[in-house]
């Protein structure tokens, strides 16, 4: 009997727990002009950047974060999504969301003032609002400055064997650096390097671009491909600080051009129920203080032109992007996923 | 022994009643496998046929490996759980009591944060080659080997320390209550503790042992965050390689088909093995086993072996975390991190209900109808072996389906707009929990349910009660050691649950498990220790009454056999059930 009326008990609490202010107050989210954003990118990234903005303009901004599904929850949710803002890295993510429909064109003089053409959709479906070099991390213990590879082709030379390291191959950031690859020098050429690359690798790729900078500390490997701000991020953490202690950065060159460069983004979802508060934290982001504090805070390049880098983005070096169309990148992105697997990069 | 031919239950006396019930439970079977009937759906349109490609290349190998992992996690959990269970069962040796409910302490901990800690301890900045080097003067990894940790067999270690209390937990429970009578026998033939653990017990708790470890089975397939970490590629990795770097939903969701039809028929070959044994005991008589004494050595050595498990998949694990979070406590202990714990407890504690209650309602039908409908309601326990953002996906199918129409209805008819009313609110949260984790619920209502003689419901019905007011007055009362246990797995599994949640959260809203996956996939788990600690903490509690209930309903079981049963509720059943 106590069993019973206990359970009858706790059933009740549940129920008043389930009916307490969290209900309420997501669906008050929605058409109060507060900006409500779907993020593939980690919150404590881009939240500073939202507080400056609501600083600012008083706009809230609700944040939904997840590393993948967010475009399916889109698409599912349809006309009636309470979502205004996609944010994501990669320019592949961004065309798979302009691709699968769920976008809207922004037309706005400050946006495409502000952004360079290569860095925006043509009709202004997406916006590129950072720009992140991947470099390499070579050891400064056992490769003389003279001796770093000089390019990404360098890497699948013999004499490499056994010293470099990378995260998995499936990755969109090694997606696209062998998407630039196939765009570059055809997919038969782009097989050879790739196979090339993954017989020097020291061991399985596993891990982030940060472990693989690890590996280098504990003697691993000798080099790593990575994003370009881990360097300043592993710098301000403690631990992560010997790390980078352990590496100099080397901006490699793809087909002699330049360094293969990726980009974050944001998109206006096409059923974006607070369009114009949206448009207005696109505009702001793509603003000077924002990508002041993209590239002090987070070490990423501004993709403004004019705005200073930061200081130790700018210590560790001259950034010379490669020339190729980002649409390029993204075009073969299929392409480059399915040489990875028929390579076996990550087994 | 005996073979029961299979029964059913919709007595003669009110026939309507019991199919009000059976329709109900296929009701709630059809809604409760939307998700999965969602992504069967998805994989009949693929933007591109997969195979081709696929098994040229990365599918042999991921295959391979989901095989590897699973033999090597099945015997792993196999071994350490029915061992443990045994001991603890039969055995009399020091720390027993503390045992009992000390091994189902791993469940509390994520095996995604039981990996980032191995990881630290074994890797070559860890503590442990760290020690080596100082002892022996190496320098670099070339100047010796250390076993991988990030490797199959550093994955098959971890799973198998964190899932072996699902298989210790049934078998020891089935240890418990194999008849006493049964035992004696098997030792009057002069059979060793040894000889009978292994002729006698252990077949008898077969069906409860395979149960444990199809659910750790599933499990495994399901990862997909401790494979990731530890660079072990299976088909989960295929799954969302497909899915999010093809972009071909369709040809993710078949993969995701063949990893069901896997658990499917690794079930079934286990039924065709058993060919419809039953395994009842003939005597209630279960009176408290004479338990066997071990010598000092052997007592002790049994003590080592209980402790090995708990101190591997949780005291280490746990002291770890422990640690951090003592060094990052000012900057963890906040209102936020209250939120997080609140939003966590919130959900777990929900769907712990729900599930349970659903499983009562599933078992239940399931009892009273036979064989047709117990095919639906095996199909909506595969949840547990789908990848949780997966399963994620299939929620929203179905949910922004019918937001939408409602939405549409509104629009045409009122010409106001309802948006969304359930995608992107916790209710949808719960709903993923519940689907995901129906099957562990499930599995102990059911095995419960059926242990209890039909001649009870028979008994019942027979004096005028209906099947509700049997089910509320003779069954849950007898079974509320199962529901117990039930809901407390249910809880501590969505506490620990992350893919799901993640993609369908509402706004501005974290829980202990994504605010700890925020940090650690950046290789910061420090600064979210406090929290991936709650996790563990707020799972030990149910996990301790969980035992206590356990050992407690144990005792009851005793009292209530079938004589002793009808003669206690027989002058409460007539009189109540007049105004019924």
């Amino acid at each position: 009997m106590r069993f019973r009326t206990s359970l009858l008990a706790a059933a009740g609490l549940t129920a008043a727990l389930a009916s307490s202010p969290v209900l309420a107050a997501e669906q008050a989210a929605i058409n109060n002009g507060e900006v409500n954003v779907y993020s593939y990118r980690q919150p404590f990234l881009i939240q500073p950047m939202f507080d400056a903005f609501t600083r600012d303009t008083g706009v809230k901004v609700n944040v939904v974060f997840a590393p993948k599904g967010l475009v399916e929850r889109l698409e599912q949710e349809g006309r009636n999504s309470p979502a205004d803002l996609i944010f994501t890295v990669d320019i592949g993510r961004l065309s798979d969301a302009y691709d699968s429909g769920v976008t809207q064109a922004v037309q706005s003089a400050e946006l495409s003032g502000a952004i360079p053409e290569a860095f925006r959709q043509d009709n202004g479906h997406w916006y590129g609002l950072t720009q992140r070099a991947r470099i390499l991390y070579v050891s400064k213990d056992r490769v003389p400055v003279n001796e770093a590879p000089k390019s990404y082709e360098e890497l699948a030379d013999p004499k490499w064997k056994g010293r470099i390291c990378t995260r998995s191959g499936s990755h969109v950031y090694q997606v696209a650096l062998t998407s630039a690859m196939i765009a570059h020098h055809g997919l038969e050429k782009a097989e050879d390097w790739l196979r090339g690359l993954k017989a020097n690798l020291a061991r399985k790729p596993q891990g982030n671009d940060r472990a693989q900078v690890k590996a280098i500390k504990e003697g691993e490997c000798d080099v790593s491909i990575g994003n370009n701000y881990y360097y300043g991020q592993m710098l301000q953490n403690e631990e992560q600080f010997a790390w980078a202690q352990s590496v100099y950065p080397v901006f490699p060159t793809i087909a002699n051009t330049g360094t293969h460069v990726n980009i974050s983004g944001v998109a206006l979802t096409k059923s974006a129920p607070n369009k114009q508060n949206a448009v207005k934290l696109m505009e702001f982001l793509a603003g000077d203080l924002a990508q002041q504090m993209y590239a002090e805070q987070n070490f990423e390049y501004p993709i403004v032109a004019g705005v200073p880098q930061g200081g130790l983005i700018r210590s560790m070096g001259e950034l010379k992007p490669d020339t190729l169309n980002l649409d390029e990148v993204a075009a073969n992105r299929g392409t480059a996923l399915k040489l990875i697997n028929e390579v076996g990069y990550n087994d | 022994m005996h073979t029961p031919t299979q029964f059913s239950i919709t007595g003669p006396a009110r026939p309507q009643a019991g199919r009000v019930w059976i329709l109900g439970g296929v009701i709630v079977a059809l809604i409760v496998a939307a998700p999965l009937l969602a992504i069967t759906w998805i994989a009949l349109f693929p933007s591109e046929n997969i195979w081709p490609h696929l098994a040229s290349t990365i599918l042999p190998r991921h295959s391979w490996n989901t095989i590897l992992l699973m033999i090597g996690n099945g015997i792993g959990v196999f071994l350490i759980g029915t061992t443990t269970a045994w001991l603890v069962a039969t055995g009399e040796f020091p720390g027993r009591r503390i045992f009992e409910w000390a091994l189902l302490l791993p469940l509390a901990v994520p095996a995604y944060i039981v990996a980032f800690v191995y990881t630290d301890i074994f890797e070559f900045a860890g503590p442990v080659q760290g020690l080596l080097r100082d002892i022996f003067g190496w320098q670099t990894k070339r100047d010796y080997w250390f076993p991988e940790i990030r490797s199959m067999g550093g994955a098959i270690f971890v799973m198998s320390f964190v899932l072996y209390p699902y298989v210790y937990l049934l078998a020891r429970a089935a240890f418990l209550e194999q008849s006493v009578s049964v035992l004696e026998v098997s030792r009057t033939l002069g059979r060793g503790p040894w000889k009978t653990f292994v002729s006698v017990a252990l077949p008898l708790a077969r069906p409860a042992i395979v149960v444990g470890i199809a659910l750790a089975l599933m499990e495994t397939l399901a990862d997909f965050g401790t494979v990731d970490y530890f660079a072990v590629n299976t088909l989960t990795v295929s799954i969302f390689d497909v899915w999010f770097g093809m972009g071909n939903a369709g040809g993710a969701a078949q993969i995701a088909l063949v990893m069901l039809a896997f658990v499917v028929v690794l079930i079934s070959l286990e039924r065709i093995g058993r060919r419809g044994r039953r395994y009842h005991n003939t005597s209630t008589r279960h009176t408290a086993q004479s338990r066997y004494r071990l010598g000092v050595a052997r007592g002790w050595l049994a003590t080592v072996i209980c402790t090995l498990p708990i101190l591997i998949g949780f005291l280490i694990p746990a002291g770890v975390l422990t640690r951090h979070a003592i060094v990052f406590f000012d900057q963890s202990w906040n209102a936020a991190f209250f939120g997080f714990a609140r939003n966590s407890l919130m959900l777990a504690t929900i769907a712990a209900f729900a599930a349970v209650a659903i499983a009562i309602f599933l078992a239940y039908g399931r009892r009273m109808s036979g064989r047709a409908f117990g095919v639906l309601s095996r199909i909506s326990l595969l949840g547990y072996a789908v990848p949780g953002a997966v399963l994620a996906v299939g929620v929203l199918i179905p949910f922004a389906r019918l937001d939408n129409a409602i939405d549409s209805l509104a629009r045409d008819w009122f010409g106001v707009s309802t948006g969304l009313l359930l995608s992107g609110t916790i209710f949808a949260l719960v709903f993923a929990y519940v689907v995901r984790f129906l099957a562990v619920a499930f599995g102990a209502v059911e095995a419960s349910l059926g242990k209890i003689q039909p001649n009870m419901d028979m008994a019942a019905r027979s004096l005028g009660a209906g099947p509700g007011r049997t089910l509320w007055r003779i069954h849950l009362p007898m079974i509320r050691g199962s529901l117990i246990a039930a809901g407390t797995i249910v809880f501590v599994d969505s506490m620990k649950e992350l893919p799901a949640t993640l993609i369908l959260r509402p706004f501005n809203f974290d829980t202990l498990a994504t605010h700890v996956y925020q940090f650690a996939s950046d290789e910061l788990l420090e600064q979210s220790a406090l929290s991936a600690l709650t996790i563990v903490l707020a799972g030990i509690i149910p996990v301790i009454l969980l035992s206590r209930a356990l050992t407690d309903a144990q005792r009851k079981r005793r009292k209530i056999g079938f004589f002793e049963a009808v003669p206690t509720l027989s002058p409460a059943l007539p009189t109540k059930s007049a105004g019924d």
